[in-house]
């Protein structure tokens, strides 16, 4: 590689290092316009540009490298930010101020920026080389334990902090027997006291994961039933096929060093409030730096770092990096962890409460000051709902309450007592991965973001680590209501209720039809908004054909004749082709069909064929033909079931691992009759190769080789949004149970025309959330949300079946009531060998032609 | 017209008067039972206004548009959303079981 350095009189900026923070300072570079005033060069040591490694262990549960990247390059294309990946930096010349590359090449910069990370610390036991040892930090690593797990039964995490628990989550994933070794009395010595971490272990254990502590590994050598011996201090052995050693990062200061910059004792490159280190044109970012003779190992200070010395080097010195609170809170193997300051309670005179309940395995400390009116620290393992309010008292320095112990006892309806958010200082930080504070969001919000999504975008709060969402819609909510702004949640002016009430009102109730709900609980007599959405609502709990009596006037024009609509009042016929499977002969059907009405035909994204330029009369007449070739209502026309799409899978695809295409068809046929909140589209793949684009779908479902991993509220179109990975390898059986659940609480509880993909943006708690309400059962519905489905699944009728079979429904298909002719304004003419509307201006000529 | 039992009860029907296209609504619930108005949609060009929905807005009997949505006053035929946009509308008789509209 040949680094052309002619190309510019600008000074040049150079990043070494892409990782998180060095991905996060070019971002706040270009927000600033630095690319304006420098040339700037990004050099990355790994083949990939900078990814998300905080979700790294999700490589193992169907996340593909892509789905974690933080850029595709397109940012720093866009912006001349030139990039460099495999490519390491191996020399400073600060004298000459210029870099050496591994290729041999050299580079000057005015201005260098040190992002190198850390590496991970392996202890220097004897035998810590040995083949299949592995460490845990970049996606190679991923791939070399991936592929040695194939082999192995047994896998060892040498460390039980909160990386090597990640580790030891990952490895039971990829199917190990699974032991962690720590060499501290308890598991993550850090950040849990010794109960926390006792209570902590005994989770895991649960869990069958093998916990030792207080071990200490003297050396490793070869096994005799396994492929190593763990030989530990106290005599005792341990054998296993497969190490891992996550015992602590180390910075990755090398460069720094070799180079003569200051140092800490205990590694690290010394930097000051700017991230300049002893060099005044060389600063250093993240997990290299050392703040005060501090290194901090998580992302948020990375990223304040990150902020502070693009600041400084924009000019602007009123951004300085003041340290970082190292509260947490995760899940590890499935159990909640959080630690608050002071932790360990050594604070001077501080006071504590402890509450622990060992039936349900869970521990909550709080650390008080010794007036009891500040909170110091906090530990909670088992459940961390209690966490954001702890750590909103411990970050804003708020006034304890009196009975302060109420914050981490259960409250007798079980929920935790919350803090209100009016109770938070403009100054109280609601996002700590992007720092933004309650005054950024109140900002936000009177600059006209007068949603959740909308003060996202603008803040990026909630879209690093997510774990704030729920309180930024409190303070947004609330911010909302302090302007003035009515949040009224009713449908329309004729029932003062949400969609979600109206549904339950409808269930509980036994409401069958809109004028019942309207005498017992509205005003006047409806629109065209309440109208269809009630509609939906009784379509989704009773499942009555649609065009009955009573039914007819909710339905929207493409319910009411069930069929689409186009621009000049003509509709577009879509049988329904399960999974995009077709015999020829049906094929053929739809094609004699098409040729005999003269309609336009085009296959659509769905996998089904679409024939356009029908009118009202002719749509009984061709559904009569349709249906007698054994032709379903696809149901284009509704807010429901569209298809699901799929590849052809291991039946024929040399790369498939399941029978996509039969699980696609069992889906469509299940889940046709149901009437949603809004359109529903799936799709199935065969293998992780993705043909049917699953991760774009309101439901998607991916074989793997244990089974299959299901997504949900994935949509392409007009917002896309990547589907989050629900759960991973479940049964045939499972799976359908699962999306059961999810779409039935979807149609519970969403609003009106809202697709699933921002039901989950809005849904407080989010996907944890889901997953606890569908998978553990939380809210106990989950009985009554699969008996809603097997009804409507029961129930299900073709509505053109049943429309054919009804004298009075056939009389609604009239173009007129009075007269046998057509609409003399639906004029086609012929384009590429079909049909296509008349514009306006043809329509003129050809009846200036005639006269 | 036609007789009254082809209405359809809270939703609306073509018919054809004098070569023009009509769109018959039967509003049970208002005093004026039935009503006339043009079945061409001046916004979305298109004869449709039959095939939408009824909407009562601040106790006004108004269609919406099957196209664009837009709102037509059956007594007037304004426009909600557009105010220079008006469509035709004829006085109507429900007799003896059978519709009538006045011819313009």
């Amino acid at each position: 590689m040949t680094i052309n350095t002619s190309t510019t009189d600008k000074p040049r900026l150079v990043v070494v290092g892409n990782g998180m923070v060095g991905h996060h300072f070019i971002e706040q570079l270009i927000e600033q316009g630095a690319q304006h005033q420098f040339s700037i060069d990004v050099f990355g040591e790994e083949p990939h540009l900078a990814y998300d490694r905080v979700h790294l262990s999700e490589y193992f549960t169907g996340k593909a490298a892509a789905d974690l990247a933080m850029t595709d390059g397109r940012l720093y294309d866009e912006h001349g930010v030139r990039y460099f990946t495999n490519s390491q930096v191996v020399g400073i010349d600060r004298a000459a101020k210029s870099l050496q590359l591994a290729s041999g090449d050299s580079l000057p910069y005015d201005l260098l920026v040190l992002a190198t990370g850390s590496y991970p610390f392996v202890p220097p036991m004897p035998g810590h080389d040995r083949d299949n040892t592995f460490v845990y930090r970049t996606l190679e690593d991923l791939d070399a334990i991936r592929d040695c797990a194939k082999q192995v039964t047994r896998g060892t995490v040498v460390g039980g902090g909160l990386l090597g628990l990640e580790a030891a989550n990952a490895l039971k994933n990829l199917g190990l027997e699974t032991s962690v070794i720590e060499f501290a009395p308890r598991l993550m010595p850090v950040q849990l006291d010794e109960t926390g971490g006792q209570v902590l272990k005994e989770m895991i254990e649960g869990l069958d994961v093998s916990v030792n502590t207080a071990t200490a590994t003297q050396e490793i050598i070869d096994g005799e039933q396994a492929f190593h011996r763990m030989n530990f201090a106290d005599g005792s052995h341990l054998e296993t096929d497969l190490i891992l050693f996550s015992a602590g990062i180390r910075p990755q200061d090398a460069l720094a060093r070799q180079s003569g910059l200051e140092i800490g004792e205990r590694g690290g490159i010394c930097v000051n409030n700017d991230c300049l280190t002893s060099d005044d044109s060389i600063y250093a970012i993240g997990e290299c730096a050392l703040w005060n003779g501090r290194i901090f190992g998580l992302v948020a200070p990375g990223y304040s770092m990150a902020k502070a010395a693009a600041a400084h080097i924009m000019g602007d010195v009123d951004k300085r990096f003041m340290g970082a609170d190292m509260s947490t809170k995760l899940k590890l193997l499935g159990c909640d962890v959080g630690s608050i300051g002071d932790a360990h309670a050594q604070t001077q005179g501080c006071k504590v409460f402890v509450y622990q309940d060992e039936l349900t395995q869970s521990y909550r400390k709080m650390v008080v000051s010794e007036d009891g009116k500040k909170l110091l620290g906090a530990v909670l393992v088992g459940d961390n709902s209690y966490y954001d309010t702890l750590l909103q008292y411990y970050l804003n320095a708020i006034d304890l309450p009196d009975n302060a112990q109420s914050l981490i006892l259960p409250s007798m309806d079980g929920a935790p007592a919350a803090l209100g958010v009016d109770a938070l200082p403009a100054t109280a930080s609601i996002c700590s991965c992007h720092n933004v504070s309650k005054q950024d969001i109140s900002d936000a919000v009177c600059a006209g973001a007068l949603s959740v999504g909308d003060v996202k975008g603008v803040t990026k709060a909630a879209t690093g680590c997510g774990g704030c969402a729920a309180l930024l819609k409190k303070v947004v909510d609330n911010e909302l209501l302090a302007l003035g702004v009515e949040v009224s949640t009713d449908i329309c002016e004729h029932f003062a209720y949400t969609r979600q009430d109206l549904y339950n009102l409808i269930k509980i109730e036994g409401i069958k039809t809109f004028a019942e709900l309207l005498q017992k609980h509205g005003k006047g007599h409806g629109c065209e908004i309440c109208k269809p959405a009630v509609g939906s609502i009784l379509a989704s709990v009773w499942n009555d054909y649609v065009l009955k009596k009573e039914h007819i006037g909710l339905q929207d024009t493409n319910d009411r004749f069930l069929a689409n609509m186009q621009k000049d009042g003509t509709y577009s016929i879509v049988p329904r082709i399960p999974g995009g499977e077709i015999t020829p002969d049906k094929l053929i059907v739809l094609g004699q069909v098409a040729k005999d009405y003269g309609l336009y035909t085009k296959i659509t994204g769905g996998q089904r064929i679409d024939l356009f330029g029908a009118t009202l009369p002719q749509l009984p007449e061709i559904w009569e033909k349709l249906v007698a070739a054994g032709f379903e209502t696809g149901q284009a026309y509704g807010k429901s079931l569209r298809t699901v799409k799929s590849c052809v899978g291991s039946t024929w695809c040399r790369y498939g691992v399941n029978d996509s295409m039969g699980m696609a068809i069992h889906l469509e046929n299940r889940y046709k009759g149901l009437r949603s909140p809004h359109k529903i589209k799936f799709a199935v793949s065969g293998c992780t190769r993705e043909c049917a684009e699953a991760q774009s779908k309101d439901i998607g479902v991916i074989a793997t080789e244990g089974g299959w991993n299901l997504y949900v509220c994935g949509n392409g179109g007009m917002k896309p949004r990547h589907a989050d990975l629900f759960a991973t390898d479940l049964d045939d059986e499972t799976l359908v149970k699962y999306i059961d659940r999810v779409l039935m609480f979807y149609t519970k509880t969403a609003d009106r025309l809202q697709r699933t993909s921002v039901w989950m943006e809005g849904l407080e708690g989010g996907l944890d959330y889901l997953k606890e309400v569908v998978i553990e059962d939380k809210l106990g519905l989950c009985e009554e949300l699969e008996q809603s489905m097997q009804h409507v699944v029961d129930t299900f009728q073709c509505e053109w079946k049943t429309t054919l079979e009804d004298e009075q429904a056939l009389k609604n298909f009239r173009q007129f009531v009075n007269y046998e002719g057509g609409d003399a304004n639906v004029v086609f003419v012929e384009e590429r060998n079909q049909i296509r509307p008349a514009t306006e201006a043809e329509k003129q000529q050809l009846i200036a032609k005639a006269g | 017209m036609c007789e009254q039992q082809d209405l359809i009860e809270g939703a609306g029907i073509a018919a054809m008067l004098d070569g023009q296209q009509i769109a018959l609504f039967y509003v049970p619930e208002a005093e004026q039972k039935v009503f006339a108005i043009s079945n061409w949609d001046p916004i979305g060009k298109a004869n449709v206004l039959s095939r939408g929905l009824l909407a009562n807005l601040k106790e006004q009997w108004t269609v919406a548009s099957p196209l664009y949505k837009q709102h037509y006053e059956l007594q007037s035929g304004q426009c909600l959303e557009e105010e220079g946009v008006k469509i035709t509308t004829w006085p109507v008789k429900l007799e003896t079981g059978k519709v009538f509209v006045a011819c313009k």
